[in-house]
């Protein structure tokens, strides 16, 4: 049998980014280029398998990734709303090995900050599902997951 | 989110002997005794952190005659919510290589 849940979440973060402006904060999201500097990011446990990017309303973006265990990792997004040097909304989803893990609404906010720099805001709207089955995977994602959250939480 | 158990979730997991201890459970149960080895503390130390693990919902335990059983309770936590924390730690963590990134190219994107 297959469970299937859905949480909602929303949960926003900022950073304030000294001596950079807004357009240029906005620059590092426009280009595959400049999101090679920090969203893509490969290393030791993951490389880019597909990479794609169209950065206009109604365009998509597309980034696959494989990780060192195996696991097959796919964003897919779409764009609905940019400001140059101001905002960016787009829609995405998640994929797990192919599963739907979830689909949410990224929105990021670049805001000048008095005196120079920037403050970005970014706001996350997702149902999150429970795309996995229980051949498992199940186990399996959550290890990762879990070893994942550590890494971070180690810095 | 029907989790108000994150802010648990995070602090079970910020000290590092319960990392430890959620790293060992995730490879398979362990009793407590086998949870307490590799640390150099004292039985009811272990207990109370394995009680705060409890509590967060990542580890559960049973009793079966005396010896007490723990493993991860990926249900207790629900995976959406555990996905939910992946999220957020990723989107963080992205937010920081942006800043690392700006800093190290202020003018534009490398050529």
């Amino acid at each position: 049998m297959t469970d299937h849940n859905v949480a909602h979440g929303v949960f926003t973060l900022e950073r304030t980014y000294p001596r950079v402006t807004p357009q240029r904060v906005f620059d590092a999201f426009a280009s595959i280029e400049g999101k090679n500097g920090w969203f893509t990011a490969p290393n030791e446990l993951w490389t880019v398998a597909e990479r794609a990017m169209d950065f206009q309303v109604g365009g998509r973006e597309r980034l696959v990734g494989e990780w060192a265990s195996g696991l097959v990792t796919e964003f897919d997004a779409t764009y609905f709303d940019i400001i140059p040097g101001e905002r960016i909304v787009y829609a995405y989803e998640m994929r797990l090995d192919g599963r739907k893990i979830s689909v949410s609404l990224a929105t990021f906010e670049f805001k000048a900050v008095p005196g120079g720099g920037t403050r970005l805001v970014h706001t996350e709207q997702g149902a999150f599902l429970d795309g996995y089955d229980d051949n498992g995977s199940r186990e399996a994602g959550s290890r990762e997951i879990m070893a994942k959250l550590t890494a971070y939480l180690e810095g | 989110m029907p989790g108000g158990n994150l802010d648990l979730t995070f602090q079970a997991l910020a000290d590092p002997t319960r990392r430890a201890m959620v790293e060992r459970l995730s490879l398979g149960p362990a009793s407590v005794s086998e949870l307490a080895q590799p640390h150099a503390m004292s039985l009811p130390a272990i207990v109370q952190h394995l009680a705060l693990l409890e509590a967060s919902g990542l580890v559960a335990s049973e009793k079966v005659g005396r010896v007490r059983t723990c493993r991860i309770a990926p249900a207790a936590l629900c995976l959406a919510e555990q996905w939910f924390n992946q999220r957020r730690a990723e989107a963080e963590q992205r937010l920081d290589r942006l800043g690392e990134h700006l800093r190290k190219y202020p003018d534009g994107e490398p050529r």
